[in-house]
């Protein structure tokens, strides 16, 4: 699955490529005929519950053959290539995967060991990449008596002690609270662009996907429905959004009688974008009415409208 | 925050990545620590460390007791000693084999293994291994005692005018077959106890469905061997000890290994059935360890 490309163009290889992808289930059909590439970076997979997503990377980890298609990891066929798959490749699960009577030093060092990293190395990456996931005394604790938050920090810690090529991250920000939540996206995004390890994140929520990633695959029902760049869902819009402290009725009264199109959203007033005039239209308007302006922003689409 | 000050930026691992055979003793050094509660903190300690103090027991007695009666029968017979002392051994396997068996299904961390370079197979055997090295230590250890405490008093045995006194060689080759029934044991014990606690991932099931299968195997054995023996069918009584693990390793040691017939009673396996009981060991091994695999390479995907 090599890609051809142009001699003049700037030719990126695929970390992931999949061709026809297909698994069924007895009763279901979990992925069908899935086809697309993931480039370095930080690649959100999103899809509701029940989508595929934790299927797909059971698949692309080597550790369940789909029913048909190919699929590539770093080059390597997921059919031939598994096992040298899986020597540079992360994996952080959905669910929780801690012993609680061993300290997450232990079982991170463990599993260091485990990727083929001698024991003293296996030591200092573990220490290494416990601080960078912002775990620090308390590593040496049993890991039965931490918070959610923790024992995410020690999953992708143990996802990243080997210092792989790739990271598989199912569903990181699951049961965080909002500061939790905020820590993780920083630190996936940080993985990304400073440790210069490429991530496939997965979640149901696009919001925070939108946030840190740099390409959006979005699947439903097993099927590929978009996968694109992030600022290619969420370019400008040609739409303004305007939000005055009070008289917003005053104002969209004004405009429309100027022949701007206009109608209310919430606490804002959404402004097509005519052209340079339309900016004139409102500053004046607002001058005019003596309103204090909050904020006038182009308004730029959301990958959620890929669903509606 | 501090971490500022400490923050040196992400470090690449750019040493050696080793293959195969330290993966797997990387597995077999934590799954036999893990045996004895190393690592896991202190209350898992407790047990453990317990059954291998009264393994000990026994054998530190008898030896002083050797030192005052200073006749060689006061010495346990090695080849029995795992068979007189089977109950700790059970209670061992019951609470240790779900440690390396049923641990990592009920956490879920299988799936971390298995998204590192590591087999199913090499997973398996590296806990397998574990265990039996652990169940070996458990047994070989007091027997080796008891064999020491031997070659130190047999001088003064033969002093005190003790008749009957074996030589050393005859008693270190003796001693070498006890080791040897020791192995097999360590591996017959670990196929039975690992199987039916990988089976049974809920904690406390797998600790009662050891136990269970321990007892009631013994008891329908013991039925079998009264009843049979009533009504004086010798052989039947000597077959039945097929049917549970520490009777089916003993009859490889009566009758391949050349332990002593005497102390084993009325049931001891008929003459020539040994390599039966071979075959009967090397089935629940295999069979086991093929399970096994399949039952981790399940939990693992």
């Amino acid at each position: 699955m090599t890609q051809a490309c142009g001699a003049s163009s700037l030719c990126v290889m695929p970390i992931i490529a999949t061709r026809d992808l297909t698994m069924r289930f007895p009763g279901v059909t979990a992925l069908d005929a899935l086809s697309f590439t993931v480039e370095p970076g930080v690649t959100g997979l999103v899809g509701a519950n029940g989508a595929g997503k934790s299927t797909l990377i059971k698949i692309l980890l080597g550790l369940l053959p789909p029913t048909a298609g190919r699929a590539e990891v770093l080059g390597h066929d997921i059919a031939t290539g598994g096992a040298r798959i899986r020597e540079q490749v992360g994996f952080m699960p959905e669910y929780d995967c801690l012993p609680p009577d061993v300290s997450a030093t232990e079982f991170v060092v463990h599993l260091a060991r485990v990727s083929g990293l001698p024991a003293t190395a296996a030591r200092e990456r573990a220490a290494d990449v416990l601080r960078h996931v912002g775990l620090h005394e308390e590593r040496y604790r049993p890991m039965g008596g931490y918070s959610t938050g923790m024992r995410q920090k020690v999953k992708l810690a143990q996802a990243l002690v080997h210092d792989p090529r790739l990271v598989f991250l199912d569903e990181p920000t699951n049961g965080l609270d909002p500061r939790g939540r905020d820590e993780m996206l920083a630190l996936i995004r940080r993985i990304g662009a400073e440790f210069g390890i490429s991530v496939l994140v997965t979640s149901h929520l696009l919001g925070e996907l939108e946030r840190i990633c740099d390409n959006v695959v979005i699947i439903d029902g097993g099927k590929l429905l978009s996968s694109k760049s992030v600022s290619a869902y969420t370019e400008a819009s040609g739409r303004l959004l305007v939000e005055v402290e009070e008289g917003r009725e005053a104002l969209a009264r004004r405009l429309a009688e100027q022949g701007v199109s206009v109608r209310p959203d919430g606490r804002h007033l959404v402004v097509d974008l005519a052209g340079e005039e339309t900016y004139d239209r409102i500053r004046d308007g607002v001058a005019d009415l003596g309103l204090a302006l909050v904020r006038l922003e182009q308004a730029r689409h959301h990958i959620e409208e890929v669903f509606r | 925050m501090s971490t500022a000050i400490h923050d040196i930026g992400y470090r690449h691992y750019d040493g050696p990545r080793l293959g195969r055979a330290h993966t797997v003793r990387a597995l077999y050094q934590y799954n036999l620590r893990s045996v004895f509660g190393l690592g896991r903190g202190p209350r898992a300690k407790i047990l453990p460390m317990m059954m291998v103090a009264f393994m000990l027991l026994p054998a530190a007695g008898d030896i002083a007791i050797l030192s005052f009666a200073r006749t060689p029968e006061a010495l346990i017979d090695y080849s029995m000693y795992a068979f007189y002392l089977q109950m700790i051994i059970a209670i061992f396997l019951a609470t240790q084999a779900p440690v390396i068996a049923s641990r990592d299904q009920r956490f879920r961390t299988v799936p971390l293994y298995f998204s590192r370079p590591v087999g199913a197979w090499d997973f398996v055997l590296a806990k397998f291994a574990a265990f039996v090295t652990a169940l070996l230590l458990l047994v070989a250890v007091p027997v080796t005692l008891l064999h020491l405490g031997f070659l130190t008093m047999r001088g003064t045995m033969i002093e005190h005018g003790s008749k009957g006194v074996p030589s050393v060689v005859d008693q270190t080759g003796y001693y070498l077959a006890a080791l040897v029934g020791c192995l097999l044991l360590a591996l017959v014990l670990s196929s039975f106890a690992l199987l039916i606690a990988a089976f049974t991932p809920r904690r406390g099931f797998g600790v009662a469905a050891v136990m269970a299968v321990y007892l009631i195997s013994n008891v329908v054995v013991l039925i079998i061997q009264v009843v049979s023996l009533g009504n004086g069918d010798y052989d039947l009584a000597g077959w039945a000890n097929l049917l549970t693990p520490f009777r089916l390793v003993d009859g490889v040691q009566a009758r391949l290994l050349g332990a002593d017939i005497g102390v084993r009673g009325d049931s001891v396996p008929p003459a020539g059935s040994g390599p039966v009981f071979l075959l009967g060991c090397l089935a629940v091994i295999g069979g086991s360890l093929a399970l096994l695999t399949r039952r981790f390479r399940k939990a693992g995907a």
